[in-house]
């Protein structure tokens, strides 16, 4: 198709365009953001309902609202987005066209008619089972259809992206091994193929149990088979994320990895490991031995949280290396103090590096280990601990990325820049806050997904701790402010797509500092002369002394509690 | 730069720094110490949750709880019983919309077998103040021993999701003293 030839070479960057990949990549980012939007409402109406002195929405809302939280920003803002990230990762970033681009229309659609779909069927009413569906709660059969549909788009576009793979391999447009940020990206592929192949095989027969044609879904193999899709797939999340961070780092700063070998490696534990978390969900589940909650739990011995763990530092480790060569090279810190803190994409991702470890990863291992989920099961903790992966860690980091996308894809300027520029900080305190908010209030007992804690209906009403009612207080005002950061930056996105001043002859400016981008075809990188990182190994001790803290305090609080056999 | 290749196509030849091979050894032991962690506690800890599970028609399992309210009821709360099983001995409590049925009166110091499972949909049981959370299917019954140590009264919340009624499902379980009189009237 003589289409999908046409190229331009971007006048800021020097990477070469094409027009399908272009489009492909602007249409699943427009997407990804309208679902933030729609998401992200549900989610802050949700907030304001669990804030009791505000308790918005009466009850068959907020349970409706909170599935439909659920499915727009966990599935469909975040793969939406995610796709988007395939398509530049290998189109843009290996100079090459993109692989059938009609089949990628196709995923795009068959993902956009399934969402709208389930979107739908949850308004209407009878299908408000949350987002995780477990049976025997029973949904509209559109529901598990539109959530196929989706996941079958999704499912295509991956197979567009390997294809693209195959054409840079075949057609020579880059030499040797493929860019870091590719290797992420390709991480993500694979996992994504796990975990829509492991959604189309519970969702199918759920559906059809929902038609009526199977007469039984059992309760436990929907729950492990369900988790399989629920929990990897915030695994692409984790490695489409970490890819950027690599990405944004050297776009912004020219950095380059510590070592190709650790970084990849990191990704590599990642497609062998983190699709065992499945188990995490079901610690205190009847059915399942501890034998498989252990091995499953801890990723076979950790060995996916290495990954992140080297992750954490070698991606602060990139960014001081490439300070100190800036010249930033005084005391222990001048490198972080003089760091492009007004850029957005710095700051959200620096911010969003930062909270993924600290909140999110901490929690989620505490959280996942085999005895200490008794004490935070279904609690309040655990929405606190995903919206720290989710919302501070890949949300986040999505918006940075998003500021550098605008000008390099959309050809547009950043309309309202000083709003660009205070936005991450916005959202990210608010992120923040729900997450330590709900782990606070989850450590005090408040259930998760839970209408009224004041439990004025109930005919034996329980006391929450008055801590907790101040936890969620927190948690509401938290998320007004989460709100306002999202609403700056769909208000900022928005705008500038549409009404932007045009970057085509004139290069980027995106409120950003002139990005490092003397670009030759293959990038120079050595390990020897950048390893004084004594900034990174001080940040990365620190994370490691409160890790470990955190995690034999919890020890101490299970074994306070009622003893079990 | 991490969006270009690898300027040396050997990269994988390229021997990682000692600063990064440090943190590495140190982060996978840690790993290990995690994992034995958890394998260790199986050994000395007291927080232990059993996997001991049977299938079971959800007819069956309210059965079985029938029998051992009318046989061990104490009293009446608001028209749901009171049962205060011997120590020692098996107790059965179903969730069910909305409500863990029939209430518990459990003596501290004590060890029950607790016989856990849920009529139609699955519930959460969440001991609180104490905070012990443990998952409740229909179809299973999920066998472990638990041995309260604080007297008075706790309530057990549903923290999984389940139908319109969810948030009001709450009940009383009392511990008193071992040897307690029992009440009849209260």
């Amino acid at each position: 198709m003589s289409t999908s030839q046409q190229f331009r070479v971007c006048p800021t960057t020097g990477l070469k365009v094409y027009s399908d990949a272009q489009s492909l990549i602007k249409a699943n980012a427009v997407a990804a953001v309208i679902f933030l939007a729609i998401g992200g409402l549900f989610g802050l109406s949700v907030a304001l309902t669990r804030w009791p002195d505000v308790h918005l929405l009466p009850m068959d809302w907020f349970y409706l609202a909170l599935t439909a939280h659920g499915l727009d920003v966990l599935l469909c803002w975040i793969i939406f987005f995610e796709v988007a990230v395939l398509y530049f990762a290998s189109a843009v970033l290996l100079n090459c066209r993109l692989a059938s681009p009609r089949t990628a229309w196709v995923a795009f659609w068959l993902m956009i008619i399934g969402a709208v779909l389930t979107n739908i069927t949850i308004l209407q009413g009878d299908s408000t089972v949350m987002f995780t569906s477990y049976t025997p709660l029973k949904a509209a059969p559109n529901f598990y259809l539109g959530l196929i549909i989706f996941a079958v788009g999704a499912l295509v576009a991956c197979g567009v992206f390997f294809g693209t793979l195959v054409i840079a391999k075949d057609e020579r447009t880059y030499e040797g091994s493929v860019p870091l940020v590719t290797f992420g990206a390709l991480t993500a592929a694979i996992i994504a193929v796990f975990t829509l192949a492991s959604g189309a095989i519970i969702l199918v027969p759920t559906w059809l149990w929902s038609l009526g044609y199977i007469s039984n879904i059992d309760p436990l193999m929907y729950k492990l088979v369900w988790w399989a899709m629920g929990h990897s797939s915030q695994q692409i999340n984790v490695s489409a994320h970490v890819s950027i961070w690599y990405a944004v780092a050297a776009i912004l700063l020219g950095a380059k990895p510590l070592s190709e070998k650790a970084s990849r490696l990191a990704f590599l534990l990642y497609i062998f490991f983190l699709q065992l978390a499945s188990a995490h969900h079901l610690l205190v589940e009847p059915g399942v031995g501890s034998e498989w909650k252990i091995f499953n739990t801890s990723y076979a011995m950790y060995l996916a949280v290495l990954g992140s763990m080297i992750h954490a530092m070698t991606v602060p480790g990139t960014i001081e290396a490439a300070q100190r060569r800036r010249g930033f090279n005084k005391g222990m810190f001048e490198w972080l103090r003089k760091a492009p803190w007004g850029n957005p994409a710095f700051s959200g991702v620096f911010m969003s590096l930062v909270m993924f470890g600290f909140l999110g990863g901490i929690s989620g291992v505490v959280l996942g280990t085999e005895q200490i989920n008794l004490i935070m099961h279904n609690t309040l903790y655990v929405p606190g601990h995903f919206h720290a992966t989710v919302v501070t860690g890949t949300t986040l980091t999505f918006m940075a990325v998003t500021y550098l996308l605008i000008p390099l894809l959309f050809q547009r300027e950043i309309m309202f820049p000083r709003l660009a520029r205070w936005q991450p900080y916005v959202f990210a305190i608010g992120a923040a806050g729900i997450s330590l908010f709900m782990m606070g209030a989850g450590t005090l007992g408040v259930p998760r997904r839970h209408w009224d804690i004041t439990f004025a209906d109930a005919i034996f009403p329980y006391q929450i701790p008055s801590a907790g009612f101040l936890m969620m207080a927190l948690n509401g005002i938290s998320a007004v402010f989460a709100a306002t950061g999202g609403i700056m930056y769909i208000v900022n996105v928005v705008a500038s797509v549409f009404f932007g001043k045009r970057t085509a002859d004139a290069p980027a400016k995106a409120s950003a500092p002139e990005p490092v981008m003397a670009r030759p075809v293959v990038a120079e990188y050595g390990s020897a002369g950048t390893m004084y990182i004594p900034g990174t190994i001080f940040l990365v001790g620190v994370f490691f002394v409160s890790f470990v803290l955190y995690y034999f305090v919890n020890w101490k609080y299970l074994a306070e509690v009622w003893p079990l056999r | 730069m991490a969006i270009t290749s690898p300027a040396n196509r050997l990269w994988w030849k390229e021997p990682i720094h000692r600063v990064e091979l440090i943190w590495i050894v140190i982060a996978f032991l840690w790993g290990l110490a995690m994992f034995f962690t958890m394998v260790y506690w199986h050994a000395i800890g007291e927080q232990n949750l059993a996997n001991t599970t049977y299938k079971i028609a959800p007819a069956a399992f309210s059965a079985k709880a029938e029998r051992m309210a009318e046989q061990y009821k104490v009293r009446d709360e608001l028209g749901i019983p009171v049962v205060r099983p011997p120590p020692g001995g098996d107790v059965y409590l179903l969730g069910r919309i909305w409500m863990w049925w029939p209430i518990l009166e459990l003596e501290k110091g004590q060890s029950y077998r607790i016989h856990l499972s849920a009529m139609e949909y699955s519930h959460g049981f969440s001991l609180q103040p104490v905070n012990i959370n443990i998952q409740v299917q229909p179809g299973y019954e999920h066998v472990f021993t638990m041995t309260p140590t604080d007297t008075g009264q706790f309530s057990i919340l549903c923290n999984e999701y389940c139908g319109f009624g969810h948030h009001t499902m709450a009940s009383p379980l009392y511990v008193v003293e071992s040897g307690a009189a029992r009440s009849p009237q209260e």
